[in-house]
């Protein structure tokens, strides 16, 4: 100020006329002057006392961590709500929640078993002939399940139910009365009514309701009696005088209503994987009332539809669909009352899987699913406590896991003090390189025995050099188990160890498989007539193609490990990668020679696996999910045998030889099986993976005390760094300030 | 200026037209409708006739362009061109192929995008001023070079590392903010901080480089000198002589993009779980969902435009030489 004030005395007259910005300028550096060190205690000392048993990065309101809430997050928004139409695992980890189909997979049983869930007992079966009599399963024409409902089960409240003196509160509607509604919360009467089979069978004319566009509505057309018919007369149905499709006026011949809590479906002949699907959402009811209320006019222009609002039976209702924010599951408050199983194994009961059983579920009250779309944020996250469980992305692998000398994998130390679990499941599901058959080089000419063993022994040479191990511990941090045969374990007809062996390609070896030499596949392509890998007709290194979607930085290493694969054969491989739609229409059109693929099995049964393979499923021929285009006249008909077989010996010994089959014709090589990983909280209780389930989230409870205690103790705020940040900035405006008082004394002279 | 802003509103529709024409060609040069249908109805058991019906259902079982079956003039309309496009001119932007109604959905995620591209705009403005003139003010001295050394450094560094560096530091370290998330009304502030920190930090190195080079080539003119000769001191003649001068190229960075703020920052919220419309466009075109790319599209043309021309009217504003005719 007096430096200021001393430099005033040589300025302009011009310029000291004009003093009050100037003095305006000084006054508020005078103010901040004085009031800085009071200012700053008050909010260092606001800050301190915040911070004090609080923590401010918590993502939810303060008293959250001790409710009976289950936090996680979501990465992609679930398309399909409607349980005609959902088939993805992103969806159904939230529909399975809300729909209640006739049975469930018991949640602690393996092998994988199914139990009634709102039936009162397993389904009754009889085969029957074409007349109606009871025949033995092998002479059936038709098999009949009946299904019997347990009384007394509700729907969720919902508006499409509410009722008033005039009949249904929200039926009908005109579209001006929808003005103000663009959420199911503006439907203010909710009503609820009693679950019947009717609302099972109604939803079965769903499923064949061509434009609902169920993707199980083809197979379900060769199965259930009357379902091809209904879908092709479906495509005629008009709205009735009331303004709506009402299937209730329709039938199927092969789903017939006995009474009010019982059912029928007759199939073609046998197929006792039927039941699987009686297990899946595609099977839960659906009240009738529910799609009038929502093929109303108007309803769908404002995003009111059964698709992003579904209604259900379960124990949880979706009580917010925001996918571009969270999902929101609470408690159904018309639950029928589920209680947890009470049979288990010996470790379950060690591992403390039955500490529950027997109490009423579901054990949390809500649950709520973020989005995060990216992978760091998510992680950080967890280790905050902030979300209950996790899957480990390859980025914070090391971070999480080690492995111990006998190559188990175990938590690292920082997971382990936190009380981190791991829980770790082989996934029923495959993922494999595979053969077009279709291809003259790689599947051989099918008119030409020779040219077929040339191009078997081609496939076999590839299979062989081919180091699957390798690939798991470079690409997926060892989470994998390598696939013998398409079986993956917990499928009936998978063996494990010497007996599950593929000698094509393996050889035992003090209790161990090990892969044949790369001399050895030589040999082999030697005999396929591509000596050192060379093409004869070409007389230099043979090329293949493998199509793929992998482009890119990213794909780099992968690929160029796809050569040096094919390379120890002296092949050269050559990558055609295209985005996703050319690649499907390369497969459609059977224009790719060798490709990748996958499977994650709808249901624990040999026969889920074995169709990819199945002649009459090709994907060229008949657009089905044969990707190889594999055909064998022997698989083929042993396919047929297997598939009606129950899980017998006999039935194992079939599958032998179909899996050997494989071995010898090597259309796809096995690849992996991936070996899924989980992390969970210490709070986080009855945390068992269940592979085929997709309903769990009722077995899971929450010590909401320890979680408060956890998150406040690795989350206290640590307020030093700022105050650092904050001298140094003091000490470099310092010089910057004296510089500037410097520079106005100069202007001044 | 009526006259000028009604001809350049003309001008607009042969743009938007042309915009609407290239987004259509691209994303039918990349995807067909076959390949449409079998996203939106899955991978797995999906039959050519689902396929066929789902095409029928949504009018893409039409010619793109031209009907060569049809006669008159429904040659042209009668195509998936005609039909899908001209409903935008009425920003009627109907509903996606996945049965979402469009325009309901903008209303909905542009909030959370304002929310944090507001912020954003306005301290990042104000930081990058301030802190450019302070260079401007010492320049040649060690602290401006040592700041415009700082500000290249942290035009360098990449937006991704501010994202991850900030969460890890500011919300895992030190615990201060949520690492992510996001909720309604007043409780989104304690979500919004920490990427509207980031989202200004990050600019601050290109912004205040640019902005002092600009207030560098006013500083030394002629209307500048004789500001200091009248004895004007240095803060008041870059207050009141060099920053008003250097405005018409700020406000044409500034204003531009002021319409199509609502349009949303893809990283800053796809990292911290902010619903806005950031990813809105990119996951249409990941699902392959015309209706919504086409949308987007159309409406960030129109944004620009507008943006265009609010630029022009607030040359007006800065510059009372400027006139539009």
């Amino acid at each position: 100020m007096i430096e200021a004030t001393r430099g005033g005395h040589g300025c302009h007259p011009e310029a000291c006329n004009l003093p009050e910005s100037s003095i305006l300028i000084k006054d508020i550096q005078r103010k901040i002057r004085l009031l800085w060190p009071p200012l700053a205690l008050i909010i260092a000392a606001g800050f301190l006392s915040a911070c004090d048993n609080a923590v401010l990065n918590s993502p939810y309101p303060a008293d959250a961590p001790k409710q009976s809430i289950f936090y996680s997050s979501f990465t992609e928004r679930p398309k399909h709500l409607d349980p005609a139409r959902s088939y993805s695992s992103n969806e159904w980890a939230f529909i399975s929640q809300i729909y209640e189909p006739p049975l469930q997979y018991h949640f602690l049983k393996r092998p994988y078993a199914l139990e009634p869930l709102t039936l009162k007992a397993m389904p009754k079966v009889t085969y029957l002939d074409g007349k109606g009599n009871h025949v033995s399963a092998q002479q059936a024409l038709y098999t009949e399940y009946e299904l019997s409902l347990k009384p007394g089960i509700r729907f969720q409240p919902h508006p499409a139910f509410a009722k008033n003196q005039d009949g249904y509160r929200y039926w009908p509607m005109s579209e001006s009365e929808l003005t103000d509604k663009y959420t199911l919360d503006d439907f203010k009467d909710q009503g609820d009514r009693e679950l019947t089979a009717d609302d099972y069978v109604y939803q079965i004319k769903r499923l064949a309701y061509a434009p609902n566009h169920s993707p199980v509505a083809g197979l379900m057309s060769e199965h259930i009696v009357g379902f091809a018919d209904f879908m092709k007369s479906s495509k005629d149905l008009k709205p009735n005088q009331q303004g709506w499709v009402d299937l209730r006026d329709q039938s199927i011949e092969g789903v017939i209503l006995v009474d009010r809590y019982t059912w029928r479906i007759r199939i073609h002949k046998t197929y006792p994987q039927f039941e699987y699907w009686l297990a899946m959402n595609f099977f839960a009811p659906m009240a009738w009332e529910v799609e009038r209320f929502y093929q109303q006019p108007g309803m769908e222009s404002r995003n009111i539809t059964l698709n992003w609002y579904p209604v259900g039976t379960g124990p949880f209702v979706l009580t917010e669909n925001n996918p571009n924010l969270r999902m929101v599951l609470t408690k159904n408050p018309n639950f029928h009352g589920e209680r947890y199983p009470t049979e288990g194994s010996v470790v379950d009961r060690q591992s403390g899987m039955l500490d529950d059983a027997g109490k009423v579920m579901p054990f949390i009250d809500k649950a709520i699913y973020s989005l995060e779309k990216e992978a760091i944020p998510r992680w950080n996250k967890f280790l905050q406590g902030y979300y209950d469980n996790s899957g480990i992305a390859s980025d914070s692998f090391d971070q999480a896991i080690q492995f111990g000398a006998s190559g188990d994998a175990n938590l690292t130390d920082a997971m382990a003090e936190k009380g981190i679990q791991l829980s770790t499941a082989v996934e029923t599901s495959i993922f494999y390189m595979g053969f077009n058959m279709k291809d003259p080089v790689v599947g051989g000419d099918p008119n030409n025995p020779a040219d077929q063993a040339r191009a078997q022994k081609l496939r076999r040479a590839i299979a062989m050099a081919f180091d699957w191990e390798e690939y798991i511990s470079i690409f997926l941090n060892g989470r994998g188990e390598i696939a013998h045969g398409p079986l993956p374990p917990g499928i009936f007809g998978y063996q494990e160890g010497e007996a599950g062996l593929n000698r094509q390609l393996y050889e035992w070896r003090n209790g161990s498989a090990k892969r044949k030499s790369i001399d050895q596949a030589k040999q082999l392509l030697a005999e396929a007539g591509y000596p050192e890998g060379r093409d004869p007709a070409t007389g230099s290194a043979l090329i293949l193609y493998y199509d793929t979607t992998q482009s890119g930085p990213g794909a780099k290493s992968l690929l160029q490990w796809y050569r040096n694969q094919f390379e120890k054969l002296g092949i050269e491989l050559i990558i055609r990668s295209s985005d996703y739609n050319r690649f499907q229409e390369k497969m459609m059109k059977g224009s790719a020679q060798i490709f990748s693929w996958g499977w994650n099995a709808d249901y624990p049964d040999p026969e889920n696996f074995f169709f990819l393979l199945h002649g009459p499923n090709g994907k060229v021929d008949a657009k089905g999910e044969n990707a190889a285009n594999f055909s064998n006249a022997e698989f083929d008909r042993l396919f047929d045998q297997m598939k009606s077989m129950p899980n017998t010996q006999e039935r194992q010994q079939v599958i032998n030889r179909m899996v050997e089959i494989l071995r010898e014709e090597s259309p796809w090589l096995f690849g992996f099986f991936p070996r899924a990983y989980s992390l969970h909280h210490a709070w986080y209780r009855n945390a068992l993976p269940h592979l085929m389930a997709n309903n769990t989230l009722k077995y899971k409870r929450i010590d909401g005390d320890l979680r408060s205690q956890q998150q406040l103790a690795w989350n206290q705020p640590v307020i030093w760094p700022l105050l650092v940040l904050l001298a140094l900035l003091i000490v470099v405006l310092y010089p910057a300030v004296r510089d500037y008082r410097a520079r106005q004394r100069r202007a001044a002279r | 200026m009526m006259a000028y802003l009604i001809r350049r509103m003309f001008y607009a529709i042969p743009i938007l037209i042309g915009v609407n024409l290239l987004t259509f060609v691209l994303f039918f040069v990349v995807n067909s409708a076959d390949d449409m249908a079998r996203l939106h109805l899955g991978n797995k058991r999906v039959t050519d006739a689902a396929i066929t019906e789902w095409k029928t259902e949504r009018g893409y079982d039409k010619p793109l362009v031209w009907n060569s079956q049809a006669s008159g003039m429904d040659a042209l309309t009668d195509t998936i061109f005609y039909q899908k496009s001209v409903k935008l001119f009425a920003f009627d932007f109907g509903s996606s192929d996945s049965g979402r109604h469009i325009g309901y959905d903008i209303s909905q995620r542009m909030w959370p995008s304002l929310a944090l591209a507001i912020p954003i705009m306005i301290v990042g403005l104000a930081v990058n001023i301030t802190f450019s003139l302070i260079l401007a003010f010492f320049r040649g001295s060690p602290l401006d070079f040592w700041g415009v050394v700082l500000c290249v450094a942290m035009m360098s560094i990449s937006g991704l590392f501010y994202i991850i560096g900030g969460q890890v530091l500011l919300g895992k370290l030190w615990s201060l903010f949520p690492i992510s998330g996001y909720d309604v009304g007043s409780n989104a502030a304690k979500f919004l901080v920490l990427p509207a920190l980031i989202g200004v930090v990050s600019a601050i190195g290109s912004g205040s480089r640019w902005y002092r080079t600009l207030f560098l080539e006013e500083i030394n003119k002629d209307f500048v000198r004789s500001a200091r000769a009248k004895g004007l001191s240095e803060a008041l003649v870059l207050a009141k002589h060099v920053f008003r001068n250097a405005l018409i190229p700020i406000l044409t960075g500034v204003v531009v993009v002021l319409p199509t703020l609502f349009m949303g920052s893809l990283l800053l919220e796809s990292f911290f779980g902010i619903p806005g419309l950031g990813s809105y466009t990119i996951d249409a075109i990941q699902s392959q969902d015309f209706a919504i790319v086409r949308a987007m599209v159309f409406l960030g043309a129109v944004l620009y435009i507008v943006g265009l021309l609010l630029t022009d009217i607030s040359y007006t504003l800065a510059d009372p030489r400027v006139r539009l005719d």
